[in-house]
């Protein structure tokens, strides 16, 4: 369970670790767009070629992607199975009932498929090679025009980021509580649905009373620490943007308006 | 008068409506500069002093006075600039995603800018010996390293009181040594006033004045040397009793005389062999 949540980040000083984690957020929803663009197999290869250079680029080994990839793999072969056996159109290779075998469908299956991974990848990409914190702090600044129409920027940052900060804490704590609840005989893994959802209550009941200690001790340590809302507050950590990330963006530019012209040729 | 840097003034306190009171007439000074350790069994209104001193918590009437000022809800912002405060909990009291970050948390509500912010939060860490850790997340650190990142919180926002609400008492022993070690270093370097609420004896004897409550009552407030004689009545209020008065009554069961006056461990040990080599 703690190897999902906290191995994901790597470490590391390559172009794109060091890249505005603003640019990197907003570049890769940019590149979610783009690639719903891609609509021949030139586009398709072109935006392989992208995501390679990405990758490249920030010296991860793919077998990382590839960890990102597993847990969506049945869901990315189900779509990919129900494109090739409903799309018509092209020769008919073999039917069945309302299935069917057609060039069009093995052709769009293997689009759907690699519009999946590409956009995976990608996002991959941007959790391995950013902290979740600067992702937080990233969504802050981003969201800032929001404050203009009286959205609680601040409040919504800094609840992100405390819960960013106890997600481990919290894991920990329920696998201590999981082992002292089995060590006194619950059985957390075996026995009906409805049994095990019994199971669960002792579980989740400590859990949420000790969530509550925790938040009244955090708020009584944030109130001593001067802590009086977000108004009025100098910031820590501050966001630089660089000629890296001027570079990325025109490079997404260069990107986009060579899809358009590929979709057409 | 203008020596105290702490004036509590018949202060009554109760948690509910009903229910009886924790503090009555309570009355409580504390001088400037003096390292003060409040000690007393669960219950005994310990941490609920600390909270009232630095105006987490209101109380139903009697005024406390910090640096010269009288507690009210105008000023409470301003008073808690000057009163540092660590928790027992050092998991809990953690709000920055990592550590550098936690120790600018303070700073940052009091709106220093950039620069010099950097600037503190660095020699703060330095400090207590945790630069290297700067950019570590929580989870990895231990409990005691934890503490010490709180202490720097404190000490970058350089106030002139320190409260430690049993600041050690979640910790190893080893941790335990570090944080106390730090504490003193930090007392002798900067003189901060001190004010450390504990369970913890080794804590207690290195204070100026000990404090031993008693179900909101003040029953005895002395020097560590004088209040550790007191070894019986010490154990009945449920606290420890340093090991050289251990060793000394344990000596006592044997028919050994010793010495009256409290001995700190060095001392103690200096007597026994003295006593030794003298027969």
């Amino acid at each position: 369970m703690n190897k999902v949540l906290l191995g994901r980040y790597l470490p590391g000083s390559s172009f794109i670790h060091r890249l505005d984690p603003r640019s990197k957020l907003v570049l890769s929803f940019y590149f979610i767009i783009v690639i719903f663009l891609a609509n021949n197999w030139s586009t398709y290869l072109f935006m392989l070629f992208v995501v390679a250079g990405c990758i490249l680029l920030a010296q991860i080994k793919l077998g990382f992607f590839w960890k990102g990839v597993q847990p969506l793999i049945w869901l990315i072969l189900f779509t990919v199975l129900l494109q090739i056996l409903f799309s018509r159109g092209g020769t008919i290779f073999w039917q069945w009932g309302p299935f069917s075998l057609t060039q069009t469908g093995i052709v769009s299956g293997i689009y759907v498929f690699f519009r999946f991974v590409l956009i995976i990848f990608m996002s991959t990409l941007l959790t391995l090679t950013t902290p979740p914190l600067e992702i937080a702090g990233a969504l802050e600044s981003l969201l800032k025009p929001l404050k203009k129409i009286h959205f609680p920027v601040y409040e919504v940052s800094l609840m992100l980021s405390i819960a960013l900060r106890f997600v481990p804490t919290l894991i920990d704590e329920a696998a201590k509580i999981m082992n002292a609840q089995r060590s006194r005989g619950v059985n957390f893994d075996s026995g009906s649905l409805r049994q095990r959802l019994n199971a669960v209550v002792p579980l989740l009941i400590p859990l949420f009373v000790s969530a509550f200690n925790r938040a009244e001790d955090l708020a009584t340590a944030m109130e001593a620490r001067g802590y009086h809302g977000g108004e009025g507050r100098t910031k820590y950590r501050i966001n630089q943007w660089h000629l890296r990330d001027t570079v990325s963006v025109v490079f997404f530019l260069l990107v986009t308006i060579v899809m358009i012209l590929l979709r057409t040729w | 008068m203008s020596n105290d840097i702490i004036n509590v003034n018949n202060l009554n306190f109760k948690y509910s409506q009903q229910g009886d009171w924790l503090f009555k007439d309570f009355n409580f000074k504390i001088e400037r500069h003096e390292w003060v350790a409040v000690i007393g069994h669960n219950g005994s209104g310990k941490s609920t002093l600390a909270r009232l001193i630095d105006g987490l918590l209101q109380p139903q009437s009697g005024s406390i006075m910090v640096d010269q000022q009288t507690m009210s809800a105008e000023n409470v912002w301003e008073i808690r600039k000057k009163i540092g405060m660590v928790f027992q909990n050092p998991e809990n009291q953690f709000v920055g995603a990592n550590v550098a970050e936690d120790v600018a948390f303070g700073l940052e509500n009091q709106a220093v800018p950039y620069k010099l912010m950097h600037q503190r939060v660095k020699t703060a860490l330095q400090r207590v010996n945790m630069w290297r850790f700067a950019e570590q997340e929580p989870v990895n650190l231990s409990g005691g390293q934890k503490q010490r990142v709180a202490l720097a919180g404190v000490i970058a926002l350089q106030p002139e009181i320190i409260i430690l609400d049993e600041a050690t008492s979640m910790l190893d022993p080893e941790g335990r040594r570090d944080v106390i070690q730090l504490i003193h270093d930090l007392k002798v370097q900067h003189n901060f006033t001190i004010i450390s609420i504990t369970h913890d004896i080794d804590e207690a004897a290195l204070a100026d004045r000990v404090i031993v409550l008693d179900d909101g009552k003040i029953i005895e407030s002395a020097p560590p040397a004088q209040v550790f004689l007191h070894g019986k009545e010490l154990s009945h209020l449920g606290l420890a009793v340093p090991f050289s008065e251990k060793v000394k009554a344990a000596l006592v069961k044997r028919r050994i005389t010793v010495p009256v006056q409290y001995y700190t461990e060095q001392r103690m040990v200096d007597w026994i062999c003295q006593s030794i080599s003298n027969k």
